[in-house]
């Protein structure tokens, strides 16, 4: 039931005991405010990572090609090992649903115009499943297909900020782009999730870039991705099996690091997961302590309150006080102060949250936020042990004999 | 009003324990004024306290207005002390938080009267203790006098069968002794009960009837000529 004068009785005591309001809460809003800062910071700090490696697919695998290191098979060191359209084939062919998407990719430079604009960007020559593999996002248009790949067109797909820059603010899609003399059709344009630098790119098919790059082909990178159904240790066998027989395809010796390149981003996407874990643990370990500290601040100040109070107690039993209305009385304060201090202590956290929000993006921390529930349940926890805390000394003071109380002076 | 027989009480002090009342039997009547008077230690105060019913006898038998106070939890004797009982106390015992009208309106919060018919009924009685004009200061605004006014009017408003007085000018200096003595007898003349704890001979002599403790036992009991304070002012 809601009892107008008990509140009345308590907002009185809040209003006119202000030093100790502000004492016991200020113990709440700084415990909270702590929480709620330290939650966001490591929240953006996770936040960093989860972005830094949402680019490429995580189950993404690289071949790389270089120089041989060592002589092997009587072949001498020092040579030019290059993949050509053959090894994606077998590649395929080898691994069957292992692999769930493969691409080549040839890398250029080309200065790119269209009418009076004109600048220099990366090309990559690759195959349809390359737009999985970079997660690509079509703006518009389409991306490089299988047929453009069997007819070897000459048509492009290209980043959102290769639009900006060229085609300033007309629309890119159907016209034709200048790279190094031949024109393109543009079929599409794309923007990446990840990398804000891939979207200043040119995707064109793999085929013609063999074609026009010097009518071979050869390719300068292999990336696939392996069938997500598989866990770390089979992800981690697989590519330690592609990089065995890739070697004894092209003669490498296996200790030959340069040669031939495989790179698992299993291994990679392992580490962030440790690095995921013990932030987790970091953050359980902060909340804790700050959780901890603002119950251990909260208790001192419920039974100093009671122990302050121990005369109004007296007084009170002595005008016909029950018992349960001194518990209550002294209760309820604590647990509106908790409160009203915990929701500032949110406020001020989220604060300065927003406000050093844009200056910790140096410092690897990306939109440092909390989720209100989290400092909500931290305030109620708050409470909870505030009002445990009190409930103890509370009762005891509402069992002290007034004679007591009243003696204490 | 008030009937006390055999009654016994003892405090542990470490190991032993100190007997202090050692069987008081005492009857009042509606209607007395009574000064219980001793030199400390002589058990008055633990005698007033029992009869509050602010601490508990070891043995003896307590009925106040035909009701036995005995094994009583906190709840029920926070009821009779509210209905019984009207206190006084020397250091005031004020809220200090609380402004004159608030404090007097306390003991009927507890009765739990409706807002509008405490903030009536105490500021009846702060009429009748002379300090309506004073009803929205807080105690530290007042003097001694006007403080203790303040509780006799607080311990008024619930409109108890027995006023307890607890040395109710041990704090206060001689004139307004006298007009807070003046103004008991003026209750006690509208027939108001009023047991009164002094050690002071003169505020004795101005109840009806003085009661000599020592040593825990009751030494004299008689009934006396009151002298009125307003002569002595």
């Amino acid at each position: 039931m809601f009892d107008l004068d008990l509140w009345r009785e308590i907002f009185q005591s809040i209003n006119k005991n202000r030093l100790r309001t502000i004492l016991s809460g200020f113990t709440v809003v700084f415990a909270i405010m702590l929480f709620t800062i330290l939650f966001g910071l490591v929240n953006g700090l996770q936040n960093t990572f989860t972005e830094a490696f949402a680019d490429d697919a995580n189950n993404a695998i690289f071949i790389n090609s270089g120089r041989t290191t060592k002589a092997y098979k009587g072949l001498q060191a020092g040579r030019r090992i290059q993949f050509e359209n053959k090894e994606i084939d077998y590649i395929k062919d080898d691994n069957g649903n292992k692999v769930e998407f493969i691409t080549a990719r040839i890398y250029r430079n080309e200065v790119a115009t269209f009418r009076n604009e004109k600048s220099n960007y990366s090309v990559k020559a690759v195959h349809p499943d390359h737009q999985f593999l970079e997660r690509t996002v079509m703006n518009e248009g389409r991306y490089i297909n299988q047929r453009d790949i069997n007819e070897k067109t000459k048509v492009v797909v290209i980043g959102r900020l290769v639009e900006d820059d060229l085609f300033l603010k007309t629309t890119a899609l159907g016209k034709y782009i200048n790279l190094s003399g031949i024109q393109y059709k543009i079929v599409g344009i794309f923007s990446d999730e990840g990398n804000e630098n891939e979207e200043r790119s040119i995707y064109m098919p793999v085929s013609t870039a063999q074609q026009v790059y010097g009518n071979n082909e050869y390719i300068d990178q292999i990336n696939l991705s392996y069938n997500p159904d598989m866990n770390f240790d089979q992800a981690i066998a697989f590519s330690k099996s592609l990089e065995k027989k890739l070697k004894e395809r092209f003669s490498v010796a296996k200790l030959d690091q340069r040669a031939i390149r495989v790179r698992n981003m299993a291994e990679a996407s392992r580490d962030v997961n440790q690095m995921m874990v013990v932030l987790g643990i970091l953050v359980l370990v902060i909340g804790l302590g700050t959780l901890i500290a603002g119950i251990v601040g909260i208790s001192n100040i419920m039974i100093f309150i009671v122990k302050e109070r121990t005369k109004e107690i007296g007084i009170r039993k002595a005008l016909g006080a029950p018992p349960r209305s001194i518990v209550s009385i002294i209760l309820l304060e604590s647990v509106l102060i908790t409160a009203i201090a915990g929701y500032i202590g949110l406020l001020i956290g989220t604060g300065v949250l927003n406000l050093a929000g844009p200056i910790l993006e140096e410092y690897f921390i990306t939109d440092p936020s909390v989720k209100t529930s989290l400092v909500v349940m931290a305030t109620i926890t708050l409470i909870i042990a505030g009002a445990l805390a009190g409930y103890v000394p509370a009762k005891k003071a509402s069992r002290i004999k007034p004679i007591v109380a009243l003696r204490n002076e | 009003m008030l009937k006390i027989s055999q009654l016994h009480k003892s405090y542990p002090i470490g190991d032993s324990s100190l007997h202090v009342l050692k069987g008081i039997d005492l009857n009042v009547e509606s209607g007395e004024m009574v000064a219980i008077m001793g030199s400390s230690g002589s058990g008055k105060s633990t005698l007033l306290n029992i009869i509050g019913i602010l601490d508990e006898a070891d043995s003896g038998e307590y009925t106040l207005d035909g009701v036995e106070i005995k094994n009583l939890n906190e709840k029920k004797a926070a009821i009779y002390r509210n209905k019984f009982l009207g206190f006084i106390f020397q250091s005031f015992n004020l809220i200090n938080y609380k402004n004159a009208l608030e404090n007097v309106a306390l003991p009927l919060y507890y009765q739990g009267l409706k807002r509008k018919e405490r903030q009536e009924k105490a500021k009846f009685h702060l009429k009748k203790v002379g300090l309506l004009d004073w009803a929205h200061h807080l105690p530290s605004e007042l003097s001694g006098g006007q403080k203790q006014r303040v509780a006799i009017a607080r311990a008024l408003a619930a409109e108890p069968k027995l006023l307890l007085a607890d040395e109710p000018t041990g704090a206060l200096d001689m004139g307004t002794s006298y007009e807070i003595m003046e103004f008991l007898q003026q209750l006690n003349d509208e027939g108001k009960t009023i047991l009164i704890v002094t050690h002071e001979e003169d505020i004795a002599k101005m109840c009806k009837r003085i009661v000599r403790l020592r040593d825990g036992v009751i030494m004299e009991d008689k009934k006396v000529k009151q002298v009125r304070a307003g002569q002595n002012v």
